[in-house]
């Protein structure tokens, strides 16, 4: 019993390396590329293993795009969009899980439903839209129109339902709270979890979009990073291999970082997220 | 005690019909009409006001910059007989296909081998596979145009290696197919490994015992225990793959350009509606294409509507 079961041990584990080794080797062939020449990318057989002209690839890169600039749009364009997503999907994740009111049932139908309309669906009118009131060029038609958020406010809904105790909130408002303070004060140190993954998520999500900010910014010196990476992909990937691979890993490394710090919880809430019912 | 909103739980709401009471209650609780405000505010802007829209940019032939002119349902005869544009939603199915089947067929798999009794770096594990689904779809779209290059691409050079001969994955459009979809398969197998492994570990374990007591093989229990318990969550999958595979455009646009590659076998939907919006300017007819995009869509979570009812009777 205990050899049969070791020998499964083996299998499984040796299975799952497999898989591991195919997650993770676009990651080890971007760091190769990104350290080597282009000319060592030419190279047949192919070179495996990374080299040491990261810093010089690093240099062409800033030579030839304001990669910086990108970065610090992207940065920008990503906080404000999680600050303006967390305060108010969980003000109004919070109303709708502890508050009654005419309604109340209609209004949160309305709010799922939305979920299910395909965000393509409006890309040409939005466009038109935003020239229209002159957002064109601006990171507010990134920031302002993501703020309508109805996964975030179902999640903080969904949470609030089972972390905040009615009593709580009736007490505060013997203590004279307010609506807003009962929120604020009261609702919102107790959510913090839900608040956190919401943040991950959308940081994540405002970093990693590409269509829409391709199709309203069209000046070099606003484009986000996706954008600056996929013109610096069409431009020169087939004259300066390195550099283009080098601009891909320096934009990958921020997410990879916040992924790895909170992945533990992160992952257990995607999965929460999905199989809730 | 005045605006003070009834806490849930806390007092009994009185059911009734009277108008004027129910108006009471609105006035009662208009600060929290406020607070839950802005989202219904911006969708009505940019969600619902831009739909409308694009009814009216259906019925129009517009280039953005010269008076739009009105053209009835022409757009939507020309539409349906746009063969690019049932050459794009053929492509759509086949990369749909082509990256659904395996992706949650590996990721049952993956969940199952995770979840299995005696493993130990479950988490490892977990991060390990998750890690592909953070990465953007750009970068992930330029690392692959690497891999799958047809002079210096690592694919072919393995191909090689082995005596076969190389394949000009960028070139032929099946082959570019298969590579788009290897692109989803290696972003989103992990995600949905994780969701099935959550949707495993809600499978209570004494069912198991039960199985097993009775004699029950492992495959025996795992047709008749495993997957019907897991397929609310299987469901779940296929119908998010399939709403995200009928949108696919980064995929093809990064790696082969606005025009679908040589042959077009990259084009999809998403990807022909960008280009005659953004490349062609033919606005109005974008907007026909999107309702044609929509009607598929509908389609679709109409046919998983009605699978998911005849499963729950």
């Amino acid at each position: 019993m205990e050899r049969k079961f070791s020998i499964w041990k083996v299998i499984i584990h040796f299975l799952l390396m497999i898989g591991g080794i195919i997650s993770l080797f676009p990651f080890y062939w971007l760091i190769v590329t990104a350290t080597r020449t282009t000319t060592d990318f030419m190279r047949f057989p192919p070179i495996l293993v990374p080299g040491k002209q990261l810093f010089n690839n690093m240099q062409n890169l800033f030579k030839t795009i304001d990669f910086w600039g990108s970065f610090m749009n992207t940065i920008f364009v990503a906080t404000a969009t999680t600050l303006c997503v967390i305060f108010f999907c969980s003000m109004a994740g919070f109303f709708f899980a502890k508050f009654e009111f005419p309604g109340k049932k209609i209004l949160f139908s309305v709010l799922m439903a939305t979920m299910m309309i395909p965000s393509q669906l409006s890309l040409v009118p939005s466009f038109i839209i935003m020239q229209k009131i002159g957002w064109v060029q601006s990171f507010k038609a990134l920031i302002i129109p993501s703020i309508a958020n109805a996964f975030g406010i179902f999640w903080v809904k969904q949470y609030t339902e089972g972390a905040i105790h009615d009593d709580l909130l009736h007490s505060g408002r013997i203590d004279g709270c307010g609506n807003f303070r009962l929120y604020w004060n009261i609702g919102l140190p107790i959510l913090k979890p839900a608040i956190a993954f919401l943040a991950i998520f959308t940081f994540m999500g405002a970093w990693n979009n590409y269509l829409w900010p391709m199709v309203v910014i069209s000046d070099p010196k606003k484009y986000v990073i996706q954008v600056a990476l996929a013109q610096l992909n069409g431009v020169h990937k087939d004259t300066d291999y390195a550099m283009v691979m080098t601009g891909t890993l320096l934009a990958t490394i921020p997410l990879i970082a916040i992924f790895l710090t909170f992945s533990k919880q992160f992952i257990s809430d995607i999965a929460a997220g999905a199989i809730k019912d | 005690m005045y605006k003070q909103a009834v806490v849930k739980g806390c007092t009994n709401r009185k059911k009734t019909r009277n108008v004027s009471n129910t108006w009471l209650e609105i006035k009662k609780n208009k600060s929290i009409y406020l607070y839950i405000s802005p989202f219904y505010i911006l969708f009505l802007i940019f969600g619902l006001f831009p739909i409308l829209y694009s009814i009216v940019l259906s019925f129009q032939k517009w280039d953005g910059i010269s008076e739009p002119q009105f053209v009835g349902l022409s757009q939507f005869q020309m539409m349906l007989k746009d063969i690019d544009f049932w050459k794009s939603i053929l492509n759509t199915f086949i990369i749909w296909f082509e990256s659904t089947v395996p992706m949650l067929v590996f990721a049952l798999i993956i969940a199952f081998l995770i979840n299995s009794k005696f493993i130990k770096g479950r988490e490892v594990y977990r991060v390990l596979y998750f890690l592909p689904n953070v990465t953007s779809v750009v970068a992930v779209a330029i690392v692959f145009a690497t891999l799958f290059g047809n002079k210096y691409g690592l694919l072919n050079y393995f191909l090689t290696k082995l005596g076969l001969s190389p394949i000009e994955w960028l070139k032929v459009p099946k082959w570019l197919q298969v590579a788009i979809s290897s692109m989803v398969v290696w972003r989103w197998t992990g995600y949905n490994a994780i969701i099935y492994l959550a949707g495993l570990q809600k499978i209570p374990t004494n069912l198991y015992e039960a199985a097993k007591i009775d004699g029950a093989t492992g495959v025996q229990t795992f047709f008749k225990i495993t997957i019907p318990l897991l397929n609310p969550v299987i469901i779940f999958t296929v119908i998010t793959s399939t709403i995200g595979g009928l949108q696919l455009f980064t995929e093809p646009q990064v790696l082969i350009g606005d025009g679908g590659g040589p042959g077009g076998g990259g084009m999809t939907i998403v990807l022909y509606l960008y280009r005659q919006a953004f490349v062609k300017h033919s606005f109005g007819y974008a907007a026909t294409i999107s309702w044609g995009l929509f009607f598929i869509i509908a389609v679709f979570s109409i046919i998983n509507w009605l699978v998911v009812r005849r499963q729950a009777d």
